[in-house]
């Protein structure tokens, strides 16, 4: 009936809820209530639905799912189903309790997040006074465990300066991959914008800093680095295209091709509660919307990196330039770059973070 | 292009911690999953990563395809060390 790819991973945001308060979370601002949370019995039947559709790797976020107290049970389910599983978590209720339940249930890969190199900022930034090293326990925990170490830097205006020391510190504490990750403006970063935005000599500046480290750790520990979209030339390749490589689960269980998408008020979203995962990548009109190149209109119709950028990000052409199906403003073929342009060259102000909380 | 060195073909590959190879039903092909990523290997790839267990050397893996396949020893060798590099510098092999 058609030739749509299988989907390679199901990214399932198991809870909103978070101990953590970090203002440049990408969550939504008007969060999902743990009321509204998928049970055990339905995250397995997703799961399960996922691998007959190939999926291939099943990767747990949240906000902070290891605040799901049947988190090893979905785990051991997703590895009995053939899936890989992967574990984006703050670490700071990686216990050691925690970590055998997670090596019991088949854990592939985790994926620790710092929010600073000091115990003194990152509890700042994290809002969560001591969690900082916890976060270095939960690291010692998953190398003694023999897992595979991945550690991630979230940058921003206010951190930057220290991204050496953030690398030493991901390098000190034997990680495989090290992701230096830009914030990326949605949700409650987007809301943070004008005090996080790095100027453009400290993003001149971390290239370098990234540059040099990777020639130093070449072979030993990769560092995975993109360039902020404000300060781009091309767009990223969001989601590897819309509908082309992911879907993306709500807590609620309402599936998206990004974890944006719901910021597209012309756009409805089906729910796993209601619909099949195999019915929401096969036909679901949301999902078909965007994929392939169809959908484009110039410059990206005729662009020879249509299929590599797949037009960026619709999220972001419509917040800046108030259309989901133009360029995105990142790319500087765009009608609309110089937007990006002028929030860049504002003159950076010491402003206030309002910290992510969930309202209940 | 010259034959790989000598020591190249003496090297034991094996995937990095948190890597894994298995065969996917919905597509019918070798998948080589790691952290954060996914491959999909061409059949090539797919045939030899199957003999990387930790044990055999590059020269072992090439000489089993190269009886396999009854294929000549130095373009079975090319392949397999073209492959290995090319994943070892994608973080998915240690060579």
């Amino acid at each position: 009936m058609n030739s749509l790819a299988p989907p390679m991973g199901l990214i399932a945001e198991l809870t909103h809820r978070c101990p953590l308060q970090c203002a440049y979370c990408s969550n939504p601002l008007e969060m999902v209530r743990p009321a509204e949370e998928l049970s055990t019995a339905e995250w397995l039947s997703v799961i399960d639905q996922a691998a007959d559709i190939g999926v291939l790797q099943l990767h747990l976020t949240g906000g902070e799912p290891m605040a799901r107290r049947d988190l090893a049970q979905i785990i051991t389910h997703a590895a009995t189903a053939g899936l890989y599983t992967n574990l984006i978590t703050s670490g700071v209720l990686l216990s050691d309790t925690a970590m055998a339940d997670l090596l019991d249930a088949g854990i592939d890969h985790i994926q620790l997040s710092f929010q600073e190199a000091s115990a003194e900022l990152g509890d700042k930034f994290g809002g969560y006074r001591g969690g900082h090293a916890k976060k270095l326990e939960a690291a010692a925990r998953i190398r003694a465990a023999g897992l595979s170490l991945t550690t991630n830097f979230v940058i921003h205006r206010q951190n930057i300066a220290h991204l050496d020391a953030m690398i030493a510190l991901g390098e000190a504490l034997g990680s495989d991959r090290i992701e230096i990750a830009h914030v990326q403006y949605y949700g409650w970063a987007l809301k943070n914008r004008d005090a996080l935005l790095p100027t453009r000599p400290q993003l001149v500046g971390a290239n370098a800093c990234v540059a040099a480290a990777r020639e130093r750790l070449a072979g030993r520990t990769v560092i995975d680095y993109v360039v902020p979209d404000y300060y781009a030339k091309r767009p990223k390749a969001c989601m590897g295209g819309w509908g082309n490589r992911f879907i993306h689960l709500l807590p609620s269980g309402r599936a998206l091709p990004c974890h944006a998408a719901e910021s597209i008020p012309s756009l409805t979203f089906a729910s796993v509660r209601e619909t099949s995962l195999a019915a929401i990548w096969n036909e679901d009109p949301a999902f078909a919307r965007f994929r392939g190149t169809d959908w484009m209109s110039e410059p990206c119709q005729s662009c020879d990196r249509r299929e590599i950028d797949w037009g960026g990000c619709r999220c972001q052409a419509l917040a800046l330039a108030g259309d989901a199906a133009a360029t995105d403003p990142a790319c500087a073929l765009s009608s609309a770059h110089a937007v990006l342009e002028a929030i860049t060259a504002a003159e950076p102000a010491d402003l206030p973070l309002f910290p992510r909380r969930l309202q209940l | 292009m010259s034959a790989p060195e000598a020591d190249e073909t003496c090297r034991v590959p094996h995937f990095r911690r948190g890597v894994k190879l298995r065969f996917d039903a919905a597509r019918g092909q070798w998948v080589l999953l790691a952290p954060e990523r996914a491959f999909v290997p061409n059949e090539i790839a797919a045939e030899i990563l199957q003999l990387v267990d930790g044990e055999r050397t590059v020269a072992a893996i090439s000489m089993l395809l190269a009886e396999k396949f009854s294929a000549p020893l130095d373009v079975v060798q090319q392949d397999t060390t073209g492959v290995l590099t090319d994943l070892a510098a994608r973080g998915a092999i240690d060579l």
